[in-house]
């Protein structure tokens, strides 16, 4: 008996099942325009192709909206607009809680298609992004016929039309951080997504027809800037919220002066993460981790200037090191990966320019160069430089890749003035064990968020946004309403 | 033989001192007959700037002080406001073609301005920060703080009270203010400096200018150090200008359209959304956990 058991299942044979997210999605071959609750072909006939920047391989056409799309789209939301404003905040709210039920079904294919098309990892995608585009809708959900109890004092109204400009890094999260607050609050949208990453925001105007959201409150145009261009100087958008670059962001702002337009902007960032010498040190150096390589460092708020006090310095790089080396890059697909693809080209190119830089300037490079990356796409191992000044290109400059430079301090004055020395005012990280420390550190750090022992933590009902230059207004939490009513 | 007056000179308020414009320049102000009423200090764009700087300087003490003592402060204010009422409602007729009373009125109207923020600096933080329910173990709180140096740029009627109620807020929530008064009416502005000084308001948390916006707009809304504008009664021109000049450092702008009784109504100007453009909204994280 035992002997035939051996016989039938030897070891050596045995395989395992293929990850669920390896069963394909069907992807259609071209993607319209998502236009008054129906996918129309581009007026301007022309289309562009999105790849999977972790193979090279083509996904789709994707549609790119010219003027007279952005315009008729426009039109449609402003069409849509009165209806949906007068409708109840009870009913607003129920169409959102169904579209948060209906990401929670289709969640896999959510996530893969978000992986396939952006290249993070798909225990990101499925853990982090595609739960918090849920999170998002239904708490939003919540808010809509409870808004005066947000706004003590004042009678609230919608402020009309929202063109809503998102980036590549978190492409359906972006999305749903845009839409679900400005419909819960009684506008109606236009969203435009980037280029390289469209296909999750047109899944969800599938999604849209699903729940029968009625037709142009929320409308999406694919396209690069030119669209993007058309949608923000639209006359009659009368909100423009834009996650990007800060550069874009300076230029949208100047754009927009004298035409009463609300804006809220969400940009780039250099934030410090600050370990003092009493800090759970392993814990720490996970925060480093997750602070900079989380989705390849594709992120507004990646912990990219590591503040370490010197005493603690050696053993901070060689755990560092170590934990680095130990990271997987590699098949976005697979779920043991934790460091994807560089999301384009373009991107890959700029990164590892600013390495060069590093090294020009006298950084000293540490990379987990153990890594077998993939023979095509965009593949960047994880990094960081020592013996790096705060002059530097690569301390100043926001890099939006998996590139850290490790700085240090004597004392808390120390860290917090060079924490603060930046036109950026986004996010940091603190690590002490020491309670009034951290919460002093904290105070006065000028930055929309502090992760105290912790970093790179996101939820619908915290407020996400910045100081300075990183820009202004929040998204999430009771704050994330403000950009999106009229106080009367 | 009746005797003869002695008037004021009027000067700037920079720094917690009473400098006259380093250019040297002044503008006559003439009363409702045409007849020369003072000679206002015509401040430059080097005045703007000394007084940015020491707003700077300053901002960091009046941010870092508890709010129970910046209301105190603020009340103060009010204390010696009413003190000098008189003198305020002749500053605003002396230029103004206004009555006595109504003078009076907006005088009255800005004590209690100044009273009605003396109250919110301990209390704005509760309605417009919150805990934040998160969905995992952290403990997380939105807690609205300070922005930096707040440029005003107060509208040419109300005089007195247009001023006070736009330096008022971003001070409440613990910004210092660099404000360029009435460019019709200077006198209340030229001696507000004097309420300032006698009533434990900190050098540079409150400066004030006299003189011509179109000389300063430019500064005013390029100026790196400069962090938010609050403005009123600007034309269209001079609002581009500021929207345009202040994207190079993505400064918070806000501009008020109020006319006229509107002024007068503390829904409108002394609510916590008055406040709320000059505050930034900081969350912070920790894990809370008992391992």
């Amino acid at each position: 008996m035992a002997t035939e058991t051996t016989t039938n299942t030897p070891s050596a044979s045995w395989e395992y099942s293929a990850a669920p997210e390896r069963f394909p999605i069907s992807i259609e071959e071209t993607h319209k325009l998502f236009i008054d609750g129906k996918f129309v072909s581009p007026k301007s006939r022309k289309w562009f192709a999105t790849t999977n920047p972790a193979t090279d391989e083509k996904l789709a056409d994707i549609a790119t909206a010219g003027a007279a799309d952005v315009n008729t789209a426009v039109l449609a939301a402003k069409k849509a607009l009165p209806k949906w404003s007068k409708l109840p905040g009870s009913e607003r709210a129920k169409y959102l809680y169904r579209i948060a039920r209906r990401i929670q079904e289709r969640a896999r294919e959510f996530a893969v298609l978000e992986t396939l098309d952006g290249g993070k990892p798909i225990k990101e995608s499925r853990d982090v992004d595609v739960p918090l585009v849920a999170q998002h809708f239904f708490y939003c959900a919540g808010w809509a016929d409870k808004l005066e109890y947000a706004f003590p004092g004042r009678e609230v109204q919608p402020i009309g039309v929202c063109g809503q400009i998102i980036p590549w890094n978190f492409p359906l999260m972006m999305a749903a951080w845009k839409l679900a607050p400005a419909l819960a609050c009684g506008n109606t949208c236009v969203l435009k997504p980037a280029e390289t990453t469209s296909l999750t925001a047109l899944r969800l105007a599938e999604v849209l027809q699903e729940v029968e959201l009625p037709a142009g409150v929320v409308n999406i145009v694919t396209g690069a800037g030119d669209t993007g261009k058309h949608l923000a100087e639209h006359k009659s958008i009368n909100k423009l919220a834009f996650t990007g670059s800060t550069g874009v962001g300076k230029m949208l702002m100047r754009n927009s002066a004298g035409t009463g337009k609300r804006l809220t902007l969400e940009l780039g960032g250099k934030s410090a993460n600050i370990i003092f010498a009493d800090a759970a040190i392993d814990q720490a150096v996970e925060g480093i981790v997750s602070g900079i390589y989380f989705n390849q460092g594709h992120v507004c708020c990646a912990g990219s200037r590591l503040f370490v006090e010197e005493p603690i310095l050696e053993e901070v790089i060689q755990k560092l090191t170590h934990r680095m080396k130990s990271l997987r890059v590699g098949d976005p697909m697979d779920k043991n990966t934790d460091v994807g693809a560089i999301n384009s080209r373009a991107q890959l190119q700029t990164i590892e320019q600013y390495i060069k830089t590093g090294i020009a300037e006298g950084g000293q490079l540490h990379e987990a160069n153990n890594q077998q990356l993939p023979s095509k796409g965009n593949w960047c191992n994880p990094c960081f430089f020592t013996d790096i000044q705060p002059s530097h290109t690569i301390a100043r400059e926001e890099i939006f890749g998996p590139v850290l430079s490790v700085m240090t301090f004597r004392t808390p004055e120390e860290a917090i003035t060079r924490a603060n020395n930046t036109p950026y005012g986004l996010a940091a990280g603190v690590w002490t064990d020491k309670g009034s420390k951290v919460f002093e550190v904290a105070k006065r750090l000028e930055v929309g968020i502090v992760w105290c022992n912790s970093y790179n933590q996101f939820d619908a009902a915290s407020p996400f946004g910045g100081f300075k230059e990183s820009g202004f207004g929040r998204e999430g939490g009771m704050q994330g309403l403000k950009p999106y009513v009229k106080l009367v | 033989m009746s005797r003869l007056t002695v008037p004021k000179t009027y000067k700037l308020y920079i720094g917690g001192k009473f400098p006259r414009t380093e250019s040297g320049r002044s503008i006559p102000i003439q009363d409702c007959k045409g007849e020369i009423a003072a000679h206002i200090c015509h401040a430059s764009r080097k005045d703007f700037r000394e007084a940015v700087e020491v707003a700077a300087k300053a901002a960091h003490g009046w941010s870092g002080i508890t709010g129970y003592l910046r209301g105190q402060i603020l009340y103060r204010m009010a204390e010696m406001l009413e003190g000098r009422r008189e003198e305020f409602a002749a500053a605003i007729c002396a230029t103004a073609d206004v009555t006595t009373a109504a003078a009076r009125k907006e005088v009255d109207a800005s004590i209690d301005r100044l009273v009605c923020f003396a109250g919110w600096t301990d209390k704005y933080q509760q309605v417009l920060g919150c805990q934040n329910p998160v969905a995992s173990n952290f403990y997380n709180f939105t807690v609205p703080v300070s922005q930096g140096v707040t440029c005003v740029i107060a509208p040419d009627e109300p005089s007195l009270l247009g001023l006070v109620s736009l330096i008022a807020a971003p001070l409440c929530a613990g910004n210092t203010v660099v404000a360029l008064g009435s460019q019709k009416h200077p006198i209340p502005t030229a001696i507000f400096g004097e309420v300032c000084q006698t009533s434990d308001v900190p050098a540079g948390v409150i400066n004030l200018l006299t003189g011509k916006r179109s000389d300063l707009i430019e500064q005013v809304a390029t100026h790196r150090q400069v962090a938010s504008v609050n403005a009123a009664g600007l034309s269209k021109k001079d609002r581009v200008t500021i929207e345009v000049g202040a994207a190079d450092s993505i400064k918070r702008v806000s501009f008020s359209s109020l006319k006229g009784d509107a002024w007068y109504d503390p829904q409108l100007c002394a609510s916590p959304w008055a406040i709320e453009p000059f505050v930034e909204m900081k969350t912070i994280w920790h894990p809370s956990s008992s391992h």
